[in-house]
């Protein structure tokens, strides 16, 4: 199952000309870029694992795009994003956040019922992948 | 499973640099010709390389050598336009000469001229020197290198006193590793990424033999002369024209005769001496005002007299 997540979600995986024009419009807001990964994609997950420091101050989209690239040299199959962060006072928040990169293969997601009291239930999704230990699940096993 | 979209890129494959851009149009003809003095005017360079020589003195091989790495460009264009690329060639630089020659300003004005002529997206000039490059700490290093180097991306990389990197003194200094990052990025970001060098002859020369492959990365080494007398002089004219002063008749062999004197004394810095004379000459007419203590025309606030510059302790040694 193919995961939705951050903006462009629904749209086909960017390419990298693509991708550089986002950044280009990131930059030329001001937004400060960071490289983000994660091997755990459950939607309520907010703390994915920081590429490098955010970088501030930049002015060509070339930067970000080798930090991405290697990124995905070193963790090729899993899921990574960028954030721009827009730190002008009164926002101070991320303004864009979308994926670019994802496993090939991606085993969706398991619906759970907890039994509460008086019958009633409580739904929760698990991602397939964290039955894996961490590290290991995605790519071949 | 084919995936359009992420990927890495293939390993010859970087990103579109100048020329090569997919969206280009089809190439020309064989047959087909192009007007090169148009494609010159179009790009604005002739106004860069005029404003190169009328606003700098002197430093005639620098300007022939900017002047052909402009030509070699505009070129590269018009062989792109024919389908002839032949990758973006390597402009990492290196400026050598004594202190006040000319370096800085040059290397603005070469991000600039490359922007320009479509070699760099920006243009901007990141200025660093050693603290900006080494950490102080294991592991401090990397990051704070790639740091600067993605803040320079898209334009000029200009590492002032470059010799510092590299202690020799210390073999567990950081520098090294910072230069080593610095390579890298040189070799793989040609089309994205200019480094220039710039520091004093000698001990540029010593770098260079502890890091041959930084020599052999770097195709341009540029020398700067010092000025002349003549060419100090001229430099002090367009100096004082900038902040709207000017010299008296008696005052212009008074400061020939000042820049003689102290060229031949130590801690002599080319420009910035000059600049720092008048400085001290400006202080001297200010005050030279007050103490007269009359009515004023503009021209007695712009102008500059002898004793201006007699006061000096370059005349009293």
């Amino acid at each position: 199952m193919r995961i939705t997540q951050g903006t462009f979600s629904f749209l086909p995986d960017l390419t990298d000309q693509e991708i550089t024009s986002q950044l280009e419009y990131a930059l030329g807001r001001g937004w400060a870029l960071s490289v983000e990964f994660t091997d755990d994609p459950h939607p309520r997950n907010n703390y994915w694992d920081m590429w490098g420091l955010p970088m501030f101050g930049l002015a060509d989209a070339a930067g970000v795009l080798h930090e991405i690239n290697e990124c995905r040299q070193a963790y090729p199959d899993w899921y990574i994003r960028v954030c721009a962060y827009d730190s002008r006072q009164g926002r101070q928040t991320v303004a864009l956040s979308f994926l670019v990169n994802r496993p090939a293969a991606e085993p969706g997601f398991r619906l759970g019922r907890q039994e509460a009291t008086d019958r009633r239930l409580r739904y929760t999704i698990h991602p397939y992948a964290l039955d894996r230990p961490a590290g290991t699940r995605y790519g071949p096993p | 499973m084919t995936r359009p979209g992420f990927a890495l890129p293939k390993p010859a494959e970087s990103r579109p640099g100048p020329g090569q851009d997919p969206a280009a149009p089809e190439p020309l003809a064989d047959d087909a010709t192009v007007d090169l003095t148009a494609e010159r005017c179009g790009a604005g360079v002739d106004q860069i390389l005029d404003a190169l020589d009328s606003d700098l003195v002197g430093l005639r091989p620098v300007k022939t050598r900017v002047r052909e790495i402009a030509a070699l460009l505009l070129v590269d264009r018009v062989r792109g336009r024919f389908g002839l690329s032949a990758g973006p060639p390597s402009l990492h630089m290196c400026f050598t000469g004594n202190p006040g020659t000319g370096k800085t300003t040059v290397a603005l004005r070469m991000a600039e001229l490359l922007h320009r002529l479509g070699y760099l997206r920006r243009g901007h000039v990141v200025s660093v020197t050693r603290d900006d490059l080494v950490g102080q700490y294991v592991g401090h290093t990397a990051p704070k290198t790639r740091d600067a180097i993605n803040r320079a991306m898209g334009g000029v990389l200009f590492i002032d006193e470059a010799y510092y990197l590299y202690r020799a003194e210390n073999e567990r200094d950081y520098g090294q590793e910072a230069i080593e990052i610095l390579l890298q990025y040189m070799e793989n970001h040609r089309a994205d990424l200019v480094v220039i060098m710039a520091g004093y002859a000698e001990r540029m020369e010593t770098f260079f033999a502890s890091n041959p492959g930084m020599s052999s990365r770097i195709a341009h080494h540029l020398d700067f002369p010092d000025y002349s007398l003549d060419e100090l002089a001229a430099i002090g004219e367009l100096m004082l024209r900038e902040q709207r002063y000017r010299l008296s008749a008696a005052a212009e062999a008074t400061f020939r005769d000042y820049l003689a004197r102290r060229m031949t004394q130590p801690r002599f810095a080319n420009g910035r001496s000059v600049r720092n004379a008048l400085e001290r000459a400006r202080l001297r007419h200010a005050n030279r005002l007050i103490a007269a203590d009359g009515t004023l025309g503009k021209d007695d606030l712009m102008r500059l007299e002898p004793a201006d510059f007699l006061a000096s302790r370059v005349f009293s040694a």
